[in-house]
């Protein structure tokens, strides 16, 4: 089993938002960067069907030099070797050209990611990889077992879930519960210092930019209801917010 | 220019979510001088899809081959393409959820689109062609500017207000011959959620986290969500210790709901699960510690034992 897990390194989901320049670039400052929570999801499920089948983890990541502490920890879960692709993710189709290039090179049995980075939350990625290089792609994935040449799988859809069976090699973006989120112990972090990280060039260009960033108006003073009359509050929801 | 929907059925009407996706479209359409044309696939009578109408499709493709009924990504998406090179679209509007970002991906893919998602207003286009989306789960905004020639659009949820009108759309029977090989992956079997309402499509949103304090206490939010006609969800923690199915669970790496109204009980209002309720367009708190975070994020709240709030709630809401 060869896989390749494809990580985002996004800022800690507590990580107050704000921005620079004009309100044009995302302010780093302060923020503490970690694997993309569905993409650690994904690392685990590969690092487990590693260890019960056999076969090898390759972690890839596309993004700049300091991605490379969460691909250091992405080897110190489990992972043999990395890859980085130099250059700064702004683009879901960009991204997804960078991953198939590295893919078609290699003959992956499983491309793994999560379903949506939660920066910019597009869940396309795993989808036009998939396209670019026709290999059938599900999201988001919740189970994930695998038979032989045969994976079957649980999808999560609107108002429920399916499950389905399909051939490798595929492309999936995960979701949890497809496993549990795995700590590096001591051995994992000394042995992930000298694994193998290759950094390669990107190719392509953006097909998309951003011209500014802002932020959500403030919100208003909450509204309290004294509890011993709870039920003002239907009607304030009825003729004052008009939710009802 | 002609601009191309993609619509979803469920149970064989449109989804609500892709009204607002048609009526996007055809505001689109409207500043860039074409017309609209919806497709949909999968099962649905005439008269069903002629509401697309309604929004501003003046035409919609049925793909609706009984091949077709169940959910497939790897052919819709080559219904897709299709129906792109058949209209001639430059820009692919669809609403955003799960099925639809799949396959919108692979259109992208095959046309070498650029893809705008969680999108929240009309396009700006006085230079080039640019949209507002939602970023970091809904905590801030970016104006992306489209430098491709074609176009990928998702509309984020309960963020277009629509306008109805009495027009009808054509609706014209839209059939493709698809390799066999696309339908190789084969579902086995289909769960259904349980609950009346479902949640990443819901109007209004009960809420319970781990003030409700154990899966045999749920019966008041239960009763809440019925006299509202509300979907019922959780947090992260209650779905974690089972009390509650996993599709219930809302938040940073849940489902992200934008109902009209999201009622909390007992949730403590966490980032992570304010991430995935933040698009809400009204907040109810209720909470026993006056200093739950969640109250920041609120508009009105109850400070109180939510046992003894929800059942005055029910009975208010049945007295209306």
């Amino acid at each position: 089993m060869k896989i390749l897990v494809c990580i985002s390194s996004v800022p800690d989901t507590t990580s107050k938002i704000s921005f620079t320049d004009g309100d044009t670039q995302f302010n780093k400052t302060g923020i503490q960067y970690i694997i993309g929570p569905y993409d650690d999801y994904a690392l685990a499920r590969a690092v487990e069907l590693k260890e019960s089948l056999g076969g090898t983890v390759t972690v890839l990541n596309v993004g700049l030099a300091d991605a490379e502490p969460q691909i250091r920890k992405a080897l110190a879960i489990g992972a043999d070797d990395a890859i980085r692709v130099d250059v700064e993710p702004t683009d879901s189709y960009f991204v997804a050209e960078q991953i198939a290039r590295i893919a078609k090179a290699e003959n992956y049995d499983l491309i793994l990611m999560g379903r949506e980075t939660t920066d910019y939350n597009s869940g396309v990625v795993h989808g036009i990889v998939g396209e670019l290089l026709g290999v059938a792609s599900f999201s988001p994935v919740m189970e994930l077992s695998i038979e032989g040449n045969h994976a079957k799988m649980t999808r999560e859809i609107e108002g429920g879930k399916e499950k389905l069976e399909a051939s490798l090699p595929l492309v999936l973006g995960c979701q949890e519960p497809i496993a549990e989120w795995k700590i590096p112990n001591m051995r994992g972090i000394m042995t992930a210092r000298t694994k193998p990280l290759k950094v390669v060039a990107p190719s392509g260009e953006s097909l998309t930019s951003i011209d500014k960033y802002n932020l959500p108006p403030a919100k208003g003073a909450v509204k309290m209801i004294p509890a011993e009359d709870a039920g003002q509050l239907i009607r304030l929801l009825q003729t004052e917010a008009k939710v009802l | 220019m002609s601009v191309l929907v993609y619509i979803e059925l469920a149970e064989g009407s449109i989804k609500k979510t892709s009204f607002e996706a048609i009526f996007y479209a055809s505001k689109v359409a409207e500043m860039t001088g074409g017309s609209v044309t919806a497709l949909a696939i999968g099962e649905a009578s005439a008269a069903e899809l002629g509401k697309a109408g309604n929004y501003g499709a003046a035409k919609v493709l049925h793909a609706g081959d009984s091949s077709l009924f169940q959910s497939n990504i790897i052919a819709y998406s080559k219904v897709l393409l299709e129906a792109v090179s058949k209209t001639g679209a430059k820009i692919i509007v669809t609403a955003k959820s799960s099925l639809a970002d799949a396959v919108t991906a692979r259109a992208a893919g095959a046309l070498k689109a650029g893809v705008v998602g969680n999108v929240t207003e009309l396009p700006d286009l006085s230079s080039g062609f640019k949209v507002k989306r939602s970023i970091f789960s809904g905590k801030a905004f970016a104006l992306t500017q489209i430098s491709s020639d074609i176009k990928v659009i998702a509309i984020k949820k309960n963020a277009i207000s629509t306008v109805e009108t009495s027009s009808e759309a054509a609706v014209e029977s839209f059939s493709i011959s698809l390799d066999a090989s696309v339908f190789d992956a084969k579902v086995t079997e289909t769960v259904k959620a349980s609950g009346a309402v479902s949640l990443p499509e819901a109007d209004l949103v009960v809420s319970g986290g781990r003030g409700m304090k154990g899966p045999e206490h749920w019966q008041p939010l239960l009763d809440l969500a019925e006299a509202l006609g509300a979907a019922t969800a959780c947090s992260k923690p209650v779905s974690d210790l089972d009390w509650r199915p996993h599709h219930e669970h809302v938040g940073q790496t849940g489902v992200k709901v934008a109902p009209n109204l999201y009622i909390a009980c007992g949730i403590s209002g966490a980032i992570q699960h304010l991430a995935g309720v933040n698009s809400s367009k009204v907040i109810v708190v209720i909470n026993k510690d006056p200093e739950a975070p969640f109250f920041k994020a609120a508009d009105y709240g109850i400070v109180g034992d939510v046992f003894d709030v929800l059942p005055k709630l029910t009975a208010a809401v049945k007295a209306l």
